[in-house]
């Protein structure tokens, strides 16, 4: 039984708090705004492959807060190096949830290399990350949820989603736009503690 | 002549010292990470920001990882800067929309390869178009000759790509860098 991906992330940004999410383009911006807008997402339209990066950029730069990617598995494989380079530094504060349907879904779904059985969380603890797993079961979905806002990371989670197009939900697409709200939450929120 | 009494050969300061002008301009405008993949011409900068508690350095897989790099140390109010070689320019292309679609700040320092006294004509197909894609890529690009300039353009630049959260590539011709550094 494959998980509902809408109502997976909506499980997993409840009573979201401080959490600061980045979203890889396609379905996974979309689910993280089907889930409810907020300032703290940064939803990424394209820069395919840059998704975890850019958590960790940001986990980098804000230790004191808890940053969540959620991405599909497509940005994921793109980015597969960026698992090494994340391996390397051990941010405690980063969490990956890469949503996994084993296809690319916005090109009419085409198997990815999950399909094929390339393991995204075995890469993950090769690559150092503290804790990787598979999630199959929706009941587990309020543990991964607490693993985002405490669990030691670097984390990975694979979440394996059904094969099936939502709905587009479309949220705000101005990259200034979306960056300057960021920034005005997380001042506005964190400010104290800056050094 | 033994090989260990034969002079070394007798470099200026300033012809030396270029790595620790532009490690001074890091500091100077407040860049907080780092992003390189190992490169025999960013050797001693890279040295000196791995030392620097202040600075986290981040060892890249591909030079592309440090653009979301980049963006995500903005989201979250630091500075970042980029260390590279042109071959890593060509790695990037994509991701710097990144940078543009979301006026991100950024200074990229590119060593130049596959120009002066170039050895390796490997290099030379990507080195000749590097400053032509950074441009079209969006950035303002300029280049470094001589080691007295560092400092100037350095500092300029920074200050451009923070304060005016614009893309600035600084290339550092091969002729500064010397074959010195590259062959070992």
């Amino acid at each position: 039984m494959m998980l509902d991906r809408r109502d997976f992330v909506r499980r997993l940004l409840a009573d979201r708090g401080d959490l600061l999410v980045v979203s890889g383009l396609g379905s996974a911006t979309y689910d993280v705004a089907a889930a409810g807008d907020h300032p703290l997402n940064v939803y990424l339209w394209g820069a395919m492959g840059g998704t975890a990066m850019i958590g960790l950029g940001l986990a980098l730069a804000r230790p004191d807060r808890r940053v969540a990617v959620l991405t599909g598995d497509g940005d994921m494989l793109m980015g597969l190096g960026s698992l090494a380079t994340i391996g390397v530094k051990q941010p405690t504060n980063l969490a990956i949830v890469v949503l996994d349907n084993a296809h690319y879904g916005e090109t009419g779904m085409q198997p990815s290399h999950t399909r094929a059985g390339i393991d995204l969380v075995a890469a993950a603890l090769a690559c150092r990350f503290a804790s990787a797993r598979t999630v199959t079961q929706m009941e587990d979905a309020a543990e991964i949820r607490k693993l985002l806002h405490a669990g030691a990371g670097p984390l990975l989670i694979s979440a394996r989603i059904r094969e099936e197009n939502v709905p587009r939900v479309l949220p705000l697409r101005d990259g200034h736009a979306i960056k300057q709200r960021f920034i005005a939450a997380l001042h506005v929120a964190g400010n104290q503690d800056r050094n | 002549m033994h090989s260990s009494e034969r002079a070394l050969p007798s470099l200026s300061d300033l012809e030396t010292s270029w790595p620790e002008a532009i490690y001074a301009q890091f500091r100077r405008a407040d860049i907080r990470q780092v992003g390189y993949v190992p490169d025999a011409g960013h050797s001693r900068l890279i040295a000196l920001c791995q030392a620097d508690p202040t600075i986290a350095d981040v060892l890249l897989t591909t030079e592309e990882e440090g653009v979301g790099l980049v963006a995500g140390a903005a989201l979250g109010g630091q500075r970042a800067a980029l260390l590279m070689q042109s071959s890593g320019v060509g790695n990037c292309v994509n991701m710097f929309s990144l940078l543009c679609n979301c006026g991100i700040g950024c200074m990229i320092l590119v060593t130049m390869r596959g120009e002066f006294g170039e050895f390796n004509q490997w290099q030379v197909p990507m080195g000749s178009i590097t400053a032509d894609v950074l441009r079209l890529a969006g950035f303002l690009t300029y280049r470094i000759e001589h080691a007295e300039d560092v400092e100037a353009v350095v500092g300029a630049g920074c200050d451009m790509a923070y304060d005016g959260d614009v893309q600035v590539a600084i290339l550092l011709s091969q002729r500064l860098i010397g074959p010195k550094q590259w062959t070992k």
